[in-house]
């Protein structure tokens, strides 16, 4: 690596990886509960499975930005990180709240948890994805602080680089938004109507400008295309991230007591959110085709290319299958949800921290490019996860459609447990796909280990 | 990308958009709010309804509910509850779990006192009630 500093960054992927796995595993206890009701009850009940999957998915994600942004400011700004004393201590910060937040849900009851940690002082807790103590969150905005400080300090004394300037503003805008958190008025509507400016403005919106920062860097690393046609194309495509996303959060407000008219600023706007991604692919595959250096991470490339196509599906193709106000009245809170959810975090956001991962990796540990034997492995655990991945998708859409039609399209409408009844098979199915997705991620850990003659620098 | 849009165009184009399209937002949100009101049922917030939300939050009922088609997909939606299934019904089922069915989805006893029960179940009327553009699209949810 170029700066001793960037070294900090391996903590945070090792730390990203473990708690990718344990979310994994708890997917695959919700999957199972789908299909067998008690099963684990009442030692894990479902709520709180699917509290530490969530969340143990946003953490490592963090986890994963944050080791990214530790390795590529530097190399941006051409100078050692501002501190990487400080990026270690938060490292620390956040694991140790991480670890205790998820002891908390699964061995004390929630609303214990809730009055031991101050929930009486400011109510923030029990709401979707947002379950955290108030210490907990406290403890976010510290570390997302702590986090945006290193980095912004480090852009400043250095080379300043639209890379480094797009990834920063992405922090400043995870870090404000957050801040949403805090603001839960007892008047449902409002509640609801603020939550998304976390959830919606992060996964659509800023966080975006991380995933494009990130890309860029990686293209730019493997492909030795000009710095100035990457950065143009990573600010034509953010520009119409926000100029669709914002406003495309309106198609979370069609039924949760807002206005009518954000049934047709949420439609239109959202149904133009897979421009950039689409864009986004069309990015990558140039790059690449245009390369001026064969790089010998191959592995590094087919994450980048992935993280790309399966973007531009989960979330761009997958969101727009139920954006539009019309069809979104019968799919809203279905499998379809689900179904988008699952392959639009995936494609998007775990695997442009590991495409982040498979370049910065083999550079921490002081070679350009793994040993072919190891690269094939992890190429094997990109297809065996991406694949399941998409079957888990197209698995849920299947139970998704169905439930629609029985639950709310038929003319003899059937109750919730009676639809889940009779779309069992699709559950089982998702939860074969789950475990050859788990196959796959021990297939990626396993890959680190591999030995055999590594590619050195150049 | 053709050579006369360069990459300083492009940032400004990028400040410019998300700019304009953030304080758009912004008016929209002013005029939401301004009009709520008529449509969220706040007038019906009373002390029992409030504390029947946080009940509803400490216990992480949208771990597994939705509520208006929002939280976990795996037990039934509850924004229409109250209409669906009634209050007594509410109530008793409630206070029956878990029903212990071999197999069957489970859901946990949260020991709540009658009283907390009655604001669970006000806290869920006071929902039903918010003016969702007639979602959901039938009874069941």
């Amino acid at each position: 690596m170029k700066y001793k500093s960037q070294a900090v960054a391996k903590l945070y992927f090792i730390a990203a990886i473990g708690l990718f796995l344990g979310q994994i595993l708890f997917g695959l206890i919700m999957g199972l509960q789908y299909v067998v009701g008690d099963f684990l009850f009442p030692a894990i009940p479902f709520n709180v499975a699917r509290m530490v999957h969530t969340n143990l998915l946003i953490v490592w994600l963090l986890f994963g930005f944050m080791g990214a942004s530790y390795y590529l400011i530097p190399e941006e700004s051409e100078t050692e990180l501002f501190s990487p004393k400080l990026a270690i201590i938060t490292f620390w910060v956040f694991l140790a709240a991480g670890a205790i937040t998820v002891l908390g849900y699964l061995l004390v009851p929630y609303a214990s948890l809730a009055k031991w940690t101050g929930n009486d002082l400011l109510n923030t807790m029990g709401r979707e994805f947002l379950e955290q103590p108030l210490p907990t969150k406290v403890g976010i905005v510290l570390v997302a602080l702590s986090w945006l400080f290193n980095i912004v300090m480090t852009v400043l004394k250095g080379r300043k680089t639209a890379i480094s300037l797009v990834l920063s503003l992405g922090m400043l805008g995870l870090a404000v938004f957050f801040l949403f958190s805090f603001y839960n008025p007892v008047n449902l509507v409002k509640d609801k109507f603020y939550w998304w400016w976390v959830v919606h403005l992060w996964v659509e919106g800023v966080w975006e400008l991380i995933l494009g920062a990130m890309l860029a860097f990686v293209l730019i690393k493997v492909t030795g295309v000009d710095r100035e046609v990457v950065e143009k194309w990573l600010y034509v495509i953010i520009t119409m991230t926000l100029v669709t996303g914002i406003i495309g959060t309106g198609h979370h407000y069609f039924w949760i007591g807002a206005p009518a008219y954000w049934q047709w600023w949420g439609s239109v706007f959202s149904a133009l959110e897979p421009i950039p991604f689409l864009m986004m692919t069309i990015f990558a595959f140039n790059m690449v085709n245009k390369r001026r250096r064969e790089h010998p991470n191959k592995a590094a490339v087919l994450w980048a290319l992935g993280t790309s196509v399966m973007a531009f599906l989960g979330a761009g193709l997958w969101g727009f299958l139920h954006t539009l106000a019309p069809i979104n009245y019968y799919t809203h809170g279905t499998q379809l949800t689900a179904a988008h959810g699952h392959l639009a975090f995936f494609g998007a956001y775990a695997l442009v921290v590991l495409t982040m991962i498979s370049y910065a990796m083999p550079v921490l540990r002081g070679r350009a490019a793994n040993p072919e034997r190891a690269q094939i492995m992890e190429m094997w655990s990109f297809w065996l996860m991406t694949i399941s991945m998409f079957f888990i998708a197209l698995f849920l859409t299947g139970a998704g459609v169905v439930q629609v039609w029985l639950q709310r399209l038929s003319p003899t409408p059937m109750s919730f447990m009676a639809v889940q009844d009779q779309i069992s098979i699709f559950y089982w199915a998702r939860e074969a796909a789950g475990v050859v997705f788990l196959i796959g991620l021990l297939l990626y850990i396993g890959s680190f280990f591999v030995k055999g003659d590594s590619h050195a620098f150049e | 990308m053709s050579a006369t849009f360069t990459k300083s165009m492009a940032r400004n184009v990028f400040y410019g958009g998300g700019v304009f399209f953030f304080l758009l937002f912004l008016a929209l949100t002013f005029d939401t709010m301004k009009v709520l009101p008529k449509r969220d049922n706040s007038q019906n917030i009373t002390p029992a309804v409030a504390h029947g939300k946080k009940l509803w939050e400490t216990n992480n009922c949208i771990g597994c509910h939705t509520l208006l088609g929002e939280g976990a997909y795996f037990a039934p939606e509850l924004g229409n509850v109250y209409t669906r299934r009634g209050p007594d019904f509410i109530k008793a089922w409630i206070k029956g779990q878990p029903t212990g069915v071999p197999g069957r989805r489970q859901m946990p006893q949260f020991n709540l006192s009658d009283a907390d029960i009655d604001d669970v179940v006000a806290f869920l009327k006071y929902a039903s009630e918010i003016n969702t553009n007639k979602w959901p699209p039938n009874i069941e949810g």
